[in-house]
C-alpha cells in the first residue's frame, strides 16, 4: 500500500515538451512510473523519447487511460491546465509550477471543490509525491527515497517545503528506514492538498506505521493539523518546523511563509504539535533521529 | 509588495473607489502647489510604511499656504521609527461625521476571501477585535462567486453601519473587492472609511499589499517597484532576480528552496551564529544564478563566512558546482565558503569542485548540514 499513487497510477505530463516537463517527466519514467503520455497544445502526434504527445488532456486520457497528471507549465498557463485535467476526470493532479498568483489559486481551489470533488490537486509550487518503488510524480530524486520494508516499520512523510522534503527522505535513507509515501504539499497560500488530507490517508494506510511532518512559518495549517492529530492520529509522529529565526513581516521565499501580527510563528506551531503528542526536532536531522527512535521502538 | 498610502489611493482610484483630491509632493514648493489645487484646508501626510504616523507628528492639518510650508518643511526628512520621510501626500481635508473599517484578505484556513467590516474605524482593528469582537463582521466570500451588492449591503447592516451610510458603504465594498481580486492584492484595507456630514462615503486612507506572483499581468506595478524600500544589498539581489532578505549577522547564506533556506538560518542560529541574510536561489538554479548569488553575498561587508546549502531536486549539483567555480574566477570573495551538496547529481558536483583546484582556505566541503553550519559559524565567530 501507499497513499494517493502506486504502481498502477498512469501519468500524463502537461508540458512534456517544455524544459522542466521533459527533464522530470523522463526521470519519473526512468524511475519506473507509468508515464503514458504528454500534453502540449499544437504538438499532438509528436513524441518525447517514445512518450506520445497529445493536443489536449481529453485526447491523452482517451488514448492512454491516464488517471493522474503532472503539470509543469508556466504560472500564466497553470490554472487553465489544472481545470482542463479536472474537467476530463483526472483523479490526481500534481502541479509543480511556482509563482501562480494567489487569486488564481483561490479560484481554482474553490472550483475544484465545487465542480470536481473527485479530483485531488497536490500543489501548486510543490515537489510532488513519491511512493518509493512504485510511482514518482514530480521533481524528487527517486534514489534518495528508501524503499518500504515488508518486514520492518515504514514512515510516511508530509512536508510544506520541497528541499526539506528531500532532506527528510535523505535522513531516513541514511538510517535505512523505509518510506511508504512522501508527499510535498507545497508552500503556497492555497495548497490543493493540506496536512490533514495526508495525515488522514497515512492513518488509514496499513503500510505506514509512523509519520514525519515538516512545516514552516506562516498561516495556521500546522496548528490545525495538531488539532486533527490529537483527535484522529494514533500513529507516532515526529516533526520539524522551519523558520524559528525568520524576522516578522518578511515573506521568506515561499509566498505562504510569513509571520504576520505575531501569528504563524514557528514556536507557536511547535508548541501546538508537542501538545498533540508529536516529537518535535530543532532541525531536520533531529526530526530524523527522533523518528529513528520511534521506529526502533516499534520494530 | 506594500504600497505607500499615496500609491494605494491612486490604485483605489483605478477601481473608482472615491478618495480625497490630492497629490504627492517631494518638496515644500510641490506641497504648496498640490495644496492649492486640492483646496484648503489640507492634510499633509508623511509617506512611510509604518504605523503611528499621526502620533509621531507626521500628519498635520494646514489652513493656508504658510501652514503648508511649515508642516511640509518639518515632516520632510523626519525620522518615524527608523523610516525617513522622503515624500508627502497632500489632500483636501474632509469633514468627518463617522469612521468605519473595511478590508479584504485571503483566509488561508478557509481558503476563501475574507471581508472584515466594522462601524468602529479610525483605530487599530486589532484593538477593536480585542475589546469588542462583535463589532467586526467577518464574512467569507467564495472566490468563484465574488460579492454582490446585496451581500455587501447585508454585511453593512450586520456591522451596524447607520442606514444613511449603508448604500455608500455597500458600493465601496463591491469596488474594493474588484480592486482586491482584479488588482491582485494580498490585502486591500480602508481605515478609516468615512461618512461625510454631506452623506458621501469615501476612503480616507489606503493600505494595499500586492501579490508579487501576479506582476506578469500588471505592467503598471513597475512604478511601485522603483519606490520600494530596499537596502543596498536587497537592491543588488533584485537586479539579479534573487529571493534575498538582508539580516544582521555574519554568516552569508545561499540555499535552494525557501524551506531549506529558512532551516539553514535556524541551524546557524542553533550552533551559535547569526545569518547575514536569507537567500533562496530557487528551483532549477544554474551556474549563472549561483555566481550572481555569490556576488550579492560578497557585497555585504559583514559577511565573514559563506554557507552554501544545496539539496538538489530541480536544482542540479553540477550546475551549482560550475557556478561556484565561475564565481571564484570572476570575483574575489571576501570570505571562505563552506558547502554541503546533496541530492540530484551531487556526486558530479563534488567531482567538479574537487577538480577545480580551489584551495581549502576558500572552499571546504562538509557532509551534513549541521557540520557545515558549525564550520561556517566557527569561521564567522573568529575561532
Amino acid at each position: 500500500m501507499a497513499i494517493f499513487v502506486n504502481q498502477n497510477t498512469k501519468v500524463i505530463v502537461q508540458g512534456l515538451t517544455g524544459g522542466q516537463g521533459k527533464y522530470h517527466g523522463l526521470r519519473n519514467k526512468a524511475y519506473g512510473t507509468q508515464v503514458v503520455g504528454g500534453v502540449t497544445p499544437g504538438k499532438g502526434g509528436t513524441d518525447v523519447e517514445g512518450i506520445p504527445v497529445f493536443n489536449t488532456v481529453a485526447e491523452a486520457v482517451k488514448a492512454t487511460g491516464a488517471d493522474a497528471s503532472f503539470i509543469a507549465v508556466p504560472p500564466k498557463a497553470a490554472s487553465a491546465a489544472i481545470l482542463e485535467a479536472a474537467a476530463v476526470g483526472i483523479r490526481f493532479i500534481v502541479c509543480i509550477t511556482e509563482g501562480i498568483p494567489a487569486q488564481d489559486e483561490a479560484r481554482v481551489y474553490n472550483t475544484l471543490v465545487r465542480d470536481y470533488p473527485n479530483t485531488r490537486l497536490l500543489g501548486p509550487n510543490c515537489p510532488g509525491i513519491i511512493s518509493p518503488g512504485k510511482c514518482n510524480i514530480g521533481i524528487t530524486a527517486g534514489e534518495i527515497a528508501e524503499l518500504p520494508s515488508t518486514s520492518k516499520k515504514n514512515v510516511g512523510i508530509v512536508s510544506r517545503s520541497g528541499t526539506l522534503t528531500y532532506q527528510a527522505l535523505y535522513e531516513l535513507k541514511q538510517r535505512g528506514i523505509g518510506v511508504s509515501t512522501c508527499v510535498g504539499i507545497g508552500g503556497d497560500p492555497v495548497p490543493g492538498t493540506n496536512f490533514i488530507d495526508c495525515l488522514r490517508e497515512f492513518q488509514a494506510d496499513p503500510e505506514t506505521h509512523a509519520i514525519i511532518m515538516i512545516g514552516e512559518i506562516g498561516g495556521s495549517a500546522e496548528e490545525e493539523a495538531a488539532d486533527f492529530i490529537k483527535a484522529n492520529v494514533t500513529k507516532p509522529m515526529s516533526a520539524y518546523i522551519a523558520g524559528v529565526t525568520a524576522p516578522p513581516g518578511k515573506k521568506m521565499g515561499h509566498a505562504g511563509a510569513i509571520v504576520s501580527g505575531g501569528k504563524g510563528t514557528a514556536q507557536g506551531k511547535m508548541d501546538a504539535l508537542r501538545a498533540a503528542g508529536v516529537k518535535v526536532g530543532q532541525n531536520p536531522t533531529e526530526a530524523g533521529t527522533l523518528m529513528a527512535e520511534i521506529i526502533a521502538s516499534l520494530n | 509588495m506594500d504600497l505607500f498610502e499615496y500609491q494605494g489611493k491612486q490604485y483605489f482610484a483605478r477601481f473608482d473607489i472615491p478618495v480625497s483630491p490630492g497629490g504627492a509632493a517631494d518638496t515644500v514648493d510641490e506641497a504648496v502647489e498640490v495644496a492649492n489645487a486640492a483646496g484648503f484646508p489640507v492634510v499633509v501626510k508623511a509617506q512611510v510604511q509604518v504605523g503611528g504616523r499621526g502620533k509621531a507628528g507626521g500628519i498635520k492639518l494646514a489652513n493656508n499656504v504658510d501652514e503648508v510650508r511649515l508642516h511640509a518643511g518639518n515632516i520632510l526628512g523626519m525620522d518615524i521609527k527608523g523610516h525617513v520621510v522622503k515624500r508627502l501626500w497632500v489632500e483636501h481635508a474632509s469633514d468627518i461625521a463617522e469612521e468605519y473599517y473595511a478590508s479584504y484578505t485571503l483566509d488561508r484556513s478557509a481558503k476563501k476571501h475574507l471581508l472584515m467590516l466594522s462601524a468602529q474605524g479610525g483605530v487599530d482593528i486589532e484593538d477593536v477585535a480585542a475589546k469588542d469582537p462583535t463589532a467586526i463582521v467577518k464574512l467569507h466570500i467564495d472566490p468563484v462567486d465574488g460579492i454582490s451588492e446585496a451581500t455587501a449591503r447585508q454585511a453593512a447592516v450586520d456591522a451596524r453601519i447607520p442606514a444613511k451610510a449603508v448604500d455608500g458603504v455597500a458600493k465601496i465594498l463591491v469596488q474594493l473587492y474588484r480592486c482586491f481580486t482584479e488588482g491582485d492584492c494580498d490585502l486591500a484595507e480602508i481605515n478609516p472609511l468615512i461618512l461625510k456630514p454631506t452623506g458621501e462615503v469615501h476612503a480616507l486612507d489606503a493600505k494595499v499589499s500586492l501579490d508579487n506572483n501576479a506582476s506578469f499581468r500588471h505592467p503598471e506595478w513597475e512604478e511601485y517597484r522603483a519606490t520600494e524600500e530596499l537596502d543596498a544589498r536587497e537592491q543588488l539581489a533584485r537586479t539579479h532576480d534573487l529571493q534575498y532578505i538582508g539580516l544582521e549577522g555574519s554568516v552569508g547564506i545561499i540555499a535552494n528552496g525557501a524551506g531549506l533556506a529558512m532551516s539553514t538560518l535556524d541551524v546557524v542560529n542553533q550552533v551559535g551564529g547569526q545569518a547575514a541574510n536569507f537567500l533562496d536561489i530557487g528551483g532549477g538554479a544554474n551556474a549563472d544564478v549561483m555566481a550572481a548569488a555569490l556576488e550579492v553575498i560578497n557585497f555585504d561587508q559583514n559577511v565573514k563566512s559563506i554557507f552554501i546549502n544545496i539539496f538538489g531536486g530541480i536544482t542540479r549539483g553540477e550546475e551549482v558546482a560550475k557556478g561556484i567555480v565561475e564565481a571564484v574566477g570572476r570575483v574575489k570573495l571576501r570570505a571562505p565558503m563552506i558547502i554541503r551538496l546533496d541530492g540530484t547529481n551531487a556526486e558530479q558536483g563534488r567531482e567538479i569542485l574537487k577538480n577545480a583546484g580551489i584551495p581549502e582556505s576558500i572552499l571546504k566541503s562538509k557532509p551534513t548540514m549541521l557540520e557545515a553550519a558549525q564550520a561556517a559559524v566557527a569561521i564567522a565567530n573568529g575561532k
